[in-house]
């Protein structure tokens, strides 16, 4: 508990370092002036999502492979926090092309791949809550993770492989890309940050999915000993503040 | 600043989207425990 509190409280700490690296130290760039600091921010929430996705992936072949229920749950986590990194992303976005582009939207590749990609992992976990038996849910989910991870790589290489509206890669994008040496330190911090936030955020969603697994181990032992696990459980009235 | 609403509600938003969901993982945490105690607790009275 003192080490999870040690680890929360250095990691609000890098938040707030990044937090004023990116909006103090980081020179203007020269076209777009302040608004171009939402970069910092962008890409990395991009970036833990990549990471995210990424081990949600991992974790669905694995538990294809292994058939282990933990599996399953690093999967389900990823995919969740990868979804809220996207979701930061989109809303990100947008809020830098308004002032910079004078849309908030445009159906280019990057910005269409990044959508549909945010659809199926919204599709992935409404599938996971309309199925009951949880072999099958897990099985399923597994699958549709890695077809929807295929679209990863889209993602990532659309601006790449065509010409769009978005922005072409500034690191690891060919000629005449690159970074101001001071930007590219703020960008690193600014990365930094938001990766370690994703991580706990997903720590603590496998720990929450991992107690759901005991839950429903429970109540499934309680049923098959013929009795009803639901009573003594507080109505959803009650649970709300007893009205 | 110019345009620096935009700027400050993106900064606003990554934080704010992170926190309410980590509370929300909390407030999930505490009712699945406060589940597998009353679960264990049936468990043991039959």
């Amino acid at each position: 508990m003192k080490a999870r509190f040690t680890i929360t409280a250095l990691v609000a700490l890098l938040i707030l370092c990044a937090g004023y690296a990116a909006l103090f130290i980081a020179p203007d760039e020269a076209t777009m002036h302040a608004i171009q600091r939402i970069f910092y921010f962008h890409v990395a929430s991009w970036n833990a999502m990549f990471c995210a996705f990424f081990v949600a992936f991992y974790a669905s072949v694995a538990y294809l492979v292994t058939g282990k229920r933990k599996w399953d749950a690093l999967g389900v986590s990823g995919v969740e926090v990868g979804v809220l990194c996207c979701t930061i992303g989109l809303i990100t976005g947008p809020l830098w092309a308004r002032p910079v582009w004078g849309i908030w939207w445009t159906w280019d590749a990057k910005l269409t791949s990044t959508f549909i990609l945010w659809l199926l992992f919204i599709a992935y976990l409404l599938l996971r809550g309309l199925v009951e038996d949880p072999e099958k849910k897990a099985s399923l989910s597994a699958v549709f993770a890695i077809f929807a991870s295929l679209d990863i790589p889209l993602v990532y290489l659309a601006n790449r492989l065509w010409r769009t509206q978005h922005p072409q890669p500034v690191i690891a994008g060919g000629q005449g890309s690159g970074l101001d040496p001071t930007m590219s330190k703020v960008l690193l911090l600014c990365l930094l940050a938001v990766f370690c936030v994703m991580i706990l955020v997903l720590i603590d969603r496998y720990r929450l999915e991992l107690l759901r697994h005991d839950c429903a181990e429970l109540k499934f032992e309680i049923e098959s000993r013929g009795l009803d696990a639901s009573e003594g459980a507080a109505t959803p009235a009650l649970q709300k503040g007893g009205q | 600043m110019k345009n620096f609403e935009f700027l400050f509600t993106a900064w606003m938003v990554v934080w704010a989207v992170f926190f309410a969901y980590e509370l929300s993982i909390a407030r999930r945490i505490t009712q699945t425990r406060e589940e597998i105690e009353r679960l264990k607790q049936q468990l043991q009275q039959r």
